[in-house]
């Protein structure tokens, strides 16, 4: 296809708190109906989004945690989370969920999704990134 | 005189926890709802602080929204202490004053 773009999704906030970290998997889901190139920042507060084991029953409010789980059906796989923040913030990777997607090119092999990466590394990504959208 | 101090923003993206801090006297509690049970975590750029705040004060955190977070109480500072929405009204009756840290 002539028009795809390499978006950037970066997310900042945690979850519940506020509605961006919502907002920006709804944005995510839509974007992704139109076959651009994808990737998820997870940073700062936005690490928490990512947390294993979300229980919203005693709170009210929908828990939207596992539809992260199906962005590797949306053909979405490039998610990278920060290292610095996730040490900030207590969190191994083994805190996250364990996010996989299934390459089509090696007889659709169960693959991670999620890829910890250093603020440079992320700076990096940000820069190779042709539209950015933050939330 | 006893307050209850209320945090409900994450100490890692706001300052209400810190300011909060710096304004407690001692027997004071602060109850850290919705983004502020992430600061009653341990090993966080922000527990030192709180560690050093409960020498005077005690930290409650409420449940509900821990869970909701995918926090389990393990990972708490220890000494905080979990309550539920019965246990937030019962803070809100036995300190003099409430304070909320918007």
């Amino acid at each position: 296809m002539a028009d795809v773009k390499k978006f950037l999704y970066v997310n900042r906030k945690a979850p519940y708190g506020t509605i961006y970290a919502w907002e920006s998997l709804e944005v995510v889901l839509i974007g992704a109906a139109f076959d651009q190139d994808v990737a998820l920042a997870f940073i700062d507060d936005g690490v928490y989004q990512l947390v294993k084991g979300q229980d919203t029953k005693e709170i009210g409010m929908k828990n939207f945690s596992p539809t992260y789980s199906a962005l590797g059906d949306y053909d979405i796989n490039k998610i990278y989370v920060e290292k610095e923040s996730l040490e900030a913030r207590g969190l191994t990777i083994d805190d996250l969920q364990h996010l996989v997607w299934e390459d089509e090119d090696e007889d659709w092999a169960e693959k991670d999704s999620i890829k910890v990466v250093t603020a440079s590394e992320m700076a990096e990504i940000m820069d190779q990134s042709e539209v950015v959208l933050s939330f | 005189m006893s307050m209850l101090h209320i945090v409900n923003k994450s100490a890692l993206d706001r300052n209400s926890l810190e300011t909060c801090v710096n304004h407690t006297l001692k027997g004071a509690t602060i109850l850290m709802i919705e983004d502020a049970v992430y600061s009653a975590m341990k090993n966080t750029a922000a527990s030192g602080m709180v560690e050093g705040a409960m020498k005077d004060v005690s930290v409650a955190v409420l449940g509900p929204d821990l869970k909701a977070r995918g926090i389990s109480e393990d990972k708490l500072i220890d000494g905080v202490t979990v309550v539920d929405y019965a246990g937030f009204v019962e803070l809100t009756t036995k300190n003099d004053t409430v304070q909320s840290w918007l």
